[in-house]
């Protein structure tokens, strides 16, 4: 690993003001990727500013949402009851993210800034139809992924919190790599009264994506035979030593269908 | 060079490190406390892991900067002084939970975590869920998972009811 300079200050404005005026100084939040990529020397910042004493942890729970702090890590999520109320396929997903140690420490605020390709939360905020809070804006999550490893954040924008509308029903499945424990597919299905929305994480090369086919079937018939007969093209999907993008495709389907029987 | 005050197994100290120094360097190379060992690159085997304020991590994915004031307990902190082993550990031996050892201090780490929260019971399926950042070559797991299910009534004085 590079050396670097490092701060953790205790107000918003001072890490962006640091943030801001340095292209390559970089944010620390659980560290469970960041730290894996400096020490492969993949990254070389000035300075890490750590989020850590910026009070930008913690869930609130209304009757029509769930706003999560960008600092919450996955064990809070998925060890709260009132998300696990609200929105139960949010708690299992995070429940089912990396293991243990890793959930004590990673973040929503980490995993959605850094949007891997095979991350399991950018699932969730855009089935879900989330809003992402920063320091200067909020984004709906339609708007904020761009592709993998690319978001719309700016240089030195922080995520502050994002904020989930409650579903009627909602679930996440996914076809774990049984090394990493990333999805080598994972699907996100979100019910609302105006209808389905379908979020697939882990299979393209561009990211995460909404299965629009899906949806359209979903929202008139809310059953795993609605989408039995509906194929999805392998074009653009991921091939590598873990799955070629045919099976990738077909297991859409797979974790789609029992992502439906699953909802509640 | 930052200075980082942290409490490991009982004790304080002040050390002074380079910024990019990771927890389990601090641990293993500025105070000499080897039992924390490394397994990996990738932060995936577990043999790094130690309680941070009480919660398990990887040392080997944490900044000794980040646990500036924070309160450390490694495998060494674990027996008695007079060389009583901790339940967890007595449980391990007792149940041949391990052959080469590499990956013990981490693993019996992990399972105090485990154990301690949850109080209200532990089933098998949740150990063996409890452990997925815990590789281990050599067991197989069985008398892993066995032997955390042993030291759980010793932790907690009662008899473990797990209901499925
Ligand atoms: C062994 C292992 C298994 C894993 N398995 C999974 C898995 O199954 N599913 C999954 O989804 N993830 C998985 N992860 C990744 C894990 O969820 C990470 O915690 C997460 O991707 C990054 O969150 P972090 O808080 O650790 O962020 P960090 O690693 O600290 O930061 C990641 C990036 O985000 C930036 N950043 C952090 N916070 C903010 C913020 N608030 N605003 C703006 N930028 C910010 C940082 O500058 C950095 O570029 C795994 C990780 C490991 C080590
Ligand atoms: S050394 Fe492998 S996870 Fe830390
Ligand atoms: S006992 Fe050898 S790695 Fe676990």
């Amino acid at each position: 690993m590079y050396d670097f300079t490092y701060e953790k200050p205790t107000e918003i404005a001072s890490a962006t003001a640091i943030l801001g005026k340095d292209d390559e100084a970089k944010a620390l939040a659980g560290g469970q990727t960041f730290i894996p990529v400096l020490k492969q020397r993949l990254n070389k910042p000035t300075v890490v500013v750590d989020l850590a004493k910026l009070g930008l942890s913690g869930i609130t729970v209304t009757p029509t949402t769930v706003t999560i702090g960008a600092m919450t890590t996955h064990a809070a999520v998925a060890d709260s009851a009132e998300v696990a109320h609200a929105i139960p396929g949010l708690a299992h997903l995070a429940s089912m993210i990396g293991d243990w140690q890793v959930r004590h420490r990673g973040t929503i605020g980490g995993s959605l800034a850094n949007n891997d390709p095979s991350a399991c939360y950018p699932a969730a905020v855009l089935a879900l139809g989330a809003t992402i809070t920063t320091d200067r804006r909020s984004i709906s999550a339609d708007d904020y992924f761009q592709g993998m490893f690319t978001t719309a954040l700016e240089q030195g924008e922080l995520i502050t919190s994002v904020t989930f509308p409650v579903p009627v029903a909602s679930s996440y499945l996914k076809f774990k790599n049984p090394a990493s424990r990333y999805a080598m597919v994972g699907v996100f299905i979100a019910k609302f009264d105006t209808g389905v929305r379908v979020a697939v994480t882990g299979a393209s090369q561009s990211g995460v994506f909404r299965h629009t086919a899906f949806e359209a079937a979903l929202s008139t018939n809310f059953t795993a035979d609605a989408i039995a007969k509906i194929a999805t093209p392998a074009d653009g999907l991921n091939s590598d030593i873990h799955a070629s993008a045919d099976y990738r495709a077909h297991l859409i389907g797979v974790m789609a269908r029992r992502a439906v029987a699953a909802a509640k | 060079m930052p200075h980082v005050t942290l409490t490991v197994n009982g004790k304080s100290h002040t050390v002074d490190v380079e910024a990019r120094t990771l927890l389990v360097e601090l641990l293993r190379e500025k105070l000499a406390l080897t039992g924390t060992h490394v397994g990996c690159d990738t932060s995936q085997c577990g043999a790094c892991v130690v309680h941070v304020d009480g919660t398990s991590v990887k040392s080997c994915t944490m900044l000794a900067v980040q646990a500036d004031g924070a309160d450390v307990l490694t495998i060494e902190g674990l027996a008695a002084a007079d060389g009583t082993l901790h339940p967890m550990q007595e449980a391990f031996r007792e149940h041949h939970a391990l052959q080469c050892g590499f990956c013990t201090p981490g693993m019996v780490m992990s399972a105090i975590d485990l154990v301690m929260s949850h109080p209200q019971g532990l089933t098998e399926a949740e150990i063996r869920h409890g452990l997925e950042g815990n590789l281990c070559r050599c067991t197989g797991y069985h008398n892993i998972v066995k032997a955390i299910a042993a030291a759980w009534p010793v932790m907690h004085g009662r008899e473990l009811v797990a209901a499925e």
